[in-house]
């Protein structure tokens, strides 16, 4: 018997995208089989590693302990969804490529979205406040010496981002 | 990494959610899914439906009186953690909830479904159980209210039917005279307890007139004892402690080093509890 399918809508870094998927899809693997959105990577597949981490209506969610079913009437932000409206790499992402933040970059998704929530709650964070927001993210590369770093340069970088003035006529 | 093929609902009404239930044996109940989807995952756990109750309205509430906490199925650990209420009329809730696991996971799990998950290594199962808390839980039948010592049947099995919601954890407020602590040690920062230990001391004056300690981690079940008779002698409190538990070998750690872990966080729990009881009588 083939499985039954459910069309959900899910609204991904403010598309709205509709899609026929089992109810098993996890959230993660909708991202990126059936929205081609291949910056979530998939990592452990049982919420210990942190790179399959998403923004659920702003928060930091494991994509890969969620279905994609339960998470309709929800904004999901990805790794995508961190860009500046002209495409350029918003603070965090600019940071961690300052600070050598990655090397392989295989969990580096996962950091993104992480940080980029954890500084709206904490704009200025210490050395110890930086290391605690990104505990739950795995790096099996950098030795997070230099994510520590990226995190404090992201928050510096967010800082100068909500100085500035708005454009005029933007 | 998959999980085997289940029907699913998403029902809009709580009655809905209910008969749903009722109608299938194998169904389970998905809420936050932070201890449930692992076990999904892993294919260690097959329900034939699952009941998704995050679309039920008005289930997230978290109520705070002089008599305790109500935490409603659908609040998140991170919102409760977050309480200042909370915190200020039950402080061990708030103590043990900053263990859960890492700030990712507490943003979409929630209290409730962390009891009724019932492992013997989280933390919340063992402060209702130390508190004296109750779980309330609904079927097409009506209400049913289970006090946390029936709550816990033994490793991931708690006495819900599974034809019930649970709707709502009550954690007893903090007492008078009463100071409360909670620790635990685990190979790192956000993984379960190897052992783990809170405590709920009352003093009258300089005089300690009750003391319990509850353990998670440590048996199949979180257990508590009452150490009353013992205070005053750290070791005989150690000893009452151990002769009441029956600790587990597993993988994560010998069945020795857990009683090991019984003996420090014991002594530690206690003598914080007491501060802590003594520094809100000031």
């Amino acid at each position: 018997m083939p499985e039954e399918l459910h069309e959900v809508r899910l609204v991904v870094n403010g598309d709205a995208y509709d899609v026929r998927l089992p109810a098993r899809r996890l959230l993660s693997d909708a991202l990126r089989h059936d929205l081609g959105l291949t910056g979530t990577h998939v990592g452990c597949e049982h919420g210990v590693c942190g790179a399959c981490t998403v923004l659920v209506d702003g928060r930091p969610t494991r994509s890969c302990l969620m279905f994609a079913v339960s998470a309709v009437d929800c904004q999901i932000t990805t790794v995508e969804g961190l860009t500046r409206p002209d495409g350029s790499l918003g603070p965090v992402q600019q940071a961690f490529l300052e600070c050598h933040g990655l090397q392989c970059g295989f969990c580096t998704p996962g950091f993104l979205t992480t940080v980029t929530a954890g500084l709206r709650e904490q704009p200025a964070p210490t050395e110890d406040g930086a290391r605690e927001m990104v505990a739950g993210n795995l790096c099996r590369c950098t030795g997070y010496t230099n994510i520590v770093r990226s995190v404090l340069r992201a928050a510096e970088l967010a800082g100068l981002d909500s100085a500035r003035p708005p454009e005029a006529g933007g | 990494m998959k999980p085997a093929p289940f029907k699913f609902v998403r029902p809009q009404g709580l009655q809905h959610a209910l008969e749903a239930l009722a109608a299938d044996p194998g169904a389970k109940v998905l809420a936050g899914g932070q201890s449930l989807v692992p076990l999904l995952n892993m294919r260690l756990a097959a329900p034939s439906t699952l009941v998704d109750i995050n679309g039920l309205p008005d289930l997230d509430a978290i109520a705070v009186t002089d008599e305790g906490v109500r935490v409603d199925a659908l609040a998140r650990h991170a919102d409760v953690l977050a309480s200042p209420d909370v915190r200020r009329v039950q402080p061990l809730v708030s103590l043990a909830l900053a263990h859960v696991a890492h700030a990712t996971i507490r943003n979409r799990g929630t209290v409730v479904g962390s009891l009724v998950h019932a492992d013997a290594a989280a933390e919340l199962p063992m402060v209702l159980s130390l508190l004296g808390g109750s779980v309330t839980v609904m079927s097409t039948a009506g209400l049913r209210r289970i006090e946390a010592a029936d709550l816990f049947a033994g490793p991931l099995e708690s006495t819900v039917r599974h034809d019930e919601i649970a709707l709502q954890a009550f954690f007893p407020a903090l007492a008078a005279g009463e100071g409360v602590a909670f620790t635990e040690v685990a190979r790192r920062h956000g993984d379960y307890a190897l052992c783990g230990a809170g405590a709920v001391v009352r003093v009258d004056g300089d005089a300690v007139v009750s003391a319990r300690v509850g353990y998670l981690s440590v048996c199949d079940v979180p257990t508590v004892v009452d150490v009353t008779e013992a205070w005053g002698s750290p070791d005989a409190a150690v000893d009452v402690a151990l002769a009441q538990l029956d600790p587990v070998d597993d993988i994560h750690a010998t069945a020795g080093y857990r009683a090991q872990l019984v003996r420090v966080l014991t002594r530690r729990v206690l003598q914080e509890a007491y501060d802590d009881a003594r520094s809100r009588r000031a």
